[in-house]
């Protein structure tokens, strides 16, 4: 966590935004991160970020829900506690497929829905500084971090130059802390 | 980015001129506003018939089941019924917004909020019934495998039963999950432009501190396509496992292969005819007629003429079956079913869900806002009746005839019931009120593809010949792949 200096750019279209980002990054600037009120394709892409692995977390812990629920039942049914229904065999997997994909089902979904939390960094509770209330409206923001070698006039006369709606500098917590959102004061106290 | 086209023959998803900033308004606007008369009138109605749900249920528990009009021949009654209706609605919701979306159907954007919603309280409400059916709900935990004082002795992994106990609290887990990773990003927005501090908190806490980074995006669809490839067998095996309940054992009328199949389509039908009575009224309350449009209220009636017509002819093939089996058992059990003492269950059933939706074969008619909303308040009385036939009128004649019964519900089972839509209707008055009731950020997505205004934009497009089309796509792909490589 750290408290930086950023000079912040709202575009109100994404076809905008493409040859913002590419103009931007090409320049030398440093990307903090894009804001979006949707899942625009390509932007991940565009902004040189690798694609998620989240789906292989989701796989793994589907196994952990199927070998669960095969060991578990295993286990109860031919050692701990055998019951004879009917004369059929103890060890009876064909029965025990529909909770064995339920389990597989729960631990994937669970599991990833918590990975998915994670790594976003995202939490009741948690608070981010939100940059432009109408990010989550109709407005993509584009948060350039500013150091010594930007000015922050320069940087600001740049993004109007790539189609900017509005601009300004800001200085925010970068990361997450636990806050309220109904409590701008605490991001002043961040601030002091 | 997706492809920019859009054909004509598609109807638009989103009518009138809207940009980004509309779309926010419209759908989060009445969550800001003080709710109207009928609100409380509806939702106050809702609590008391919630109250009275809870009151008949606590005489059942307190003097015991015997209150109820079950007995030894028909030990299934309206409990059993009610449960397999309600988890039967519950199946619309994960079908619209998980199988939809593999399909790619960009209809679903519009409704697949309210109908997960109506999932989820249908299958809270499902879960009541085998609850207290078990009687001594007190010990009710005993279903779930843990360590106990009892041996252990373990509940029976072989039973489907208790298959029953792992798929819907599965389902009602994940489709909790499904509908609520959709719901962050939409917190946030409300959030975002809330005046009141109590609004800004209560949003912020659910919202989860989400901001919409390219990466939160990216995660995001990754999570909900994921999702949707879990939930779409998922929502096969619940209602397959509901009907092993039933064609496990050797009840004739019950001991079909027929039942999975013929019990998931009939679960489509019922939640598509749910999801049509409440949003025809959401629609009109929330004035969202522009994001919920006739042709979304077709399409789903398209899907029900569909499930109708493949449960009418399962209910064709369950009785030539019976005639071809040569079993005597089976023949008399339909012949019972049929023209028995319950026969009105029975004509009820195949009036409300073969004959009258294949009216919908009429475009008129589908297309027809008030014989929409009656229809589907007829194929839910269908398809209560085609539990109550199946359950009841597989047991009341069975193997000796001196055990010969009859069965009529008592008040506190018909209490139960009404209880349950009270528990629906409390919480989808609430969830309209509070929510956002459409997936605003998928809106956005699908709203230069699909939105009246841009479509009219499309005919420049229309007009170029198919190489000028196709150069402009290839030369906008290659230039996001020459900024992935910089």
């Amino acid at each position: 966590m750290a408290i930086k200096k950023f000079a912040v750019a709202c575009y109100d279209d994404e076809e905008v935004l493409f040859p913002a980002v590419k103009q931007v990054r090409n320049s030398g600037y440093k990307i903090h991160d894009v804001y979006t009120p949707f899942a625009v394709h390509g932007l991940d892409e565009a902004l040189g970020h690798k694609s998620t692995d989240l789906h292989i977390a989701g796989f793994i812990f589907g196994l952990t829900g199927t070998s669960t629920a095969v060991g578990f039942i295993s286990w109860i049914f031919t050692s701990d506690w055998p019951l004879n229904f009917g004369g059929k065999p103890h060890f009876s997997l064909p029965a025990w497929i529909p909770i064995t994909f339920e389990l597989t089902v729960l631990f994937a979904a669970v599991g990833m829905v918590l990975t998915f939390c994670y790594l976003n960094q995202i939490m009741p509770g948690v608070k981010k500084h939100v940059f432009h209330p109408r990010q989550s409206d109709d407005m993509f923001v584009m948060a350039l971090e500013l150091n010594e070698h930007a000015t922050e006039q320069e940087a600001i006369d740049f993004l109007k130059s790539t189609g900017a709606k509005e601009t300004s500098v800001q200085i925010a917590e970068a990361g997450w802390w636990y806050g309220r959102f109904d409590k701008p004061e605490e991001y002043e106290r961040l601030n002091a | 980015m997706h492809i920019k086209y859009e054909s004509f023959v598609r109807e638009p998803l989103v009518n009138s001129e809207k940009d980004y900033h509309q779309v926010t308004e419209d759908i989060i606007s009445p969550i800001e506003k003080k709710p109207g008369r009928m609100w409380y009138v509806g939702f106050l109605f809702s609590v008391a018939l919630l109250l009275y749900g809870v009151f008949s249920v606590s005489w059942s528990v307190y003097w015991g089941l015997g209150t109820w009009g079950v007995n030894k021949t028909i030990g299934w009654g309206w409990d059993i019924t009610n449960f397999v209706w309600w988890v039967g609605i519950g199946h619309a919701g994960t079908l619209i917004s998980a199988i939809l979306l593999l399909f790619r159907q960009g209809w679903r954007t519009g409704v697949n909020r309210a109908a997960e919603a109506m999932t989820i309280f249908a299958v809270m409400c499902a879960g009541q019934f085998p609850i207290f059916h078990m009687g001594r709900v007190w010990d009710g935990f005993f279903v779930l495998p843990y360590p106990n004082s009892r041996g252990p002795l373990w509940p029976n992994f072989n039973s489907p039963l208790l298959w029953d106990v792992f798929a819907i609290s599965t389902y009602f887990t994940v489709s909790l999950l499904f509908w609520y990773s959709g719901l962050i990003p939409d917190f946030a927005t409300v959030r975002d432009r809330a005046k009141t501090k109590f609004r800004k908190m209560t949003y912020g806490f659910a919202s989860f501190g989400w901001t919409g980074t390219a990466k939160n995006w990216q995660r995001h669809e990754a999570l909900s396509l994921v999702l949707a490839g879990l939930a779409t067998p998922l929502v096969l095996s619940v209602h397959t496992i509901v009907s092993f309940d039933f064609a496990t054992s050797v009840i004739p009328g019950w001991h079909t292969t027929i039942f999975p199949p013929y019990f998931v389509a009939g679960a489509v039908f019922s939640g598509f005819a749910m999801v049509q009575t409440l949003l025809v009224i959401t629609r009109k309350i929330l004035h969202l007629e522009e994001y919920i449009t006739i042709g979304h209220l077709e399409a789903m009636n398209k899907v029900i003429v569909l499930t109708g017509s493949i449960v009418g002819i399962a209910y064709l093939t369950e009785l030539f079956m019976s005639w071809y089996s040569g079993a005597w058992g089976e023949q008399a059990a339909f012949k019972w079913r049929i023209l028995g003492p319950y026969w009105w269950s029975y004509w009820a059933m195949m009036t409300c869900n073969v004959v009258s939706p294949q009216l919908f074969w009429v475009k008129k008619l589908r297309r027809n806002i008030p014989f929409t909303f009656v229809m589907s308040i007829v194929v839910n009385i269908g398809m209560w009746f085609e539990r109550f036939v199946i359950i009841v009128t597989s047991l009341y004649r069975d193997w000796i005839p001196g055990s010969w019964a009859y069965y009529s519900p008592q008040w506190p089972e018909v209490g139960f019931y009404l209880g349950t839509f009270g528990l629906f209707f409390t919480c989808y008055f609430l969830f309209a009120k509070y929510f956002p009731v459409i997936a605003v950020a998928e809106i956005k997505f699908v709203l230069k593809t699909s939105g009246e205004n841009y479509k009219r934009n499309m005919q420049a497009i229309e007009n170029q010949s198919n190489e000028e089309f196709l150069h402009e796509v290839e030369t906008d792909h290659a230039s996001h792949e020459e900024v992935a490589h910089h």
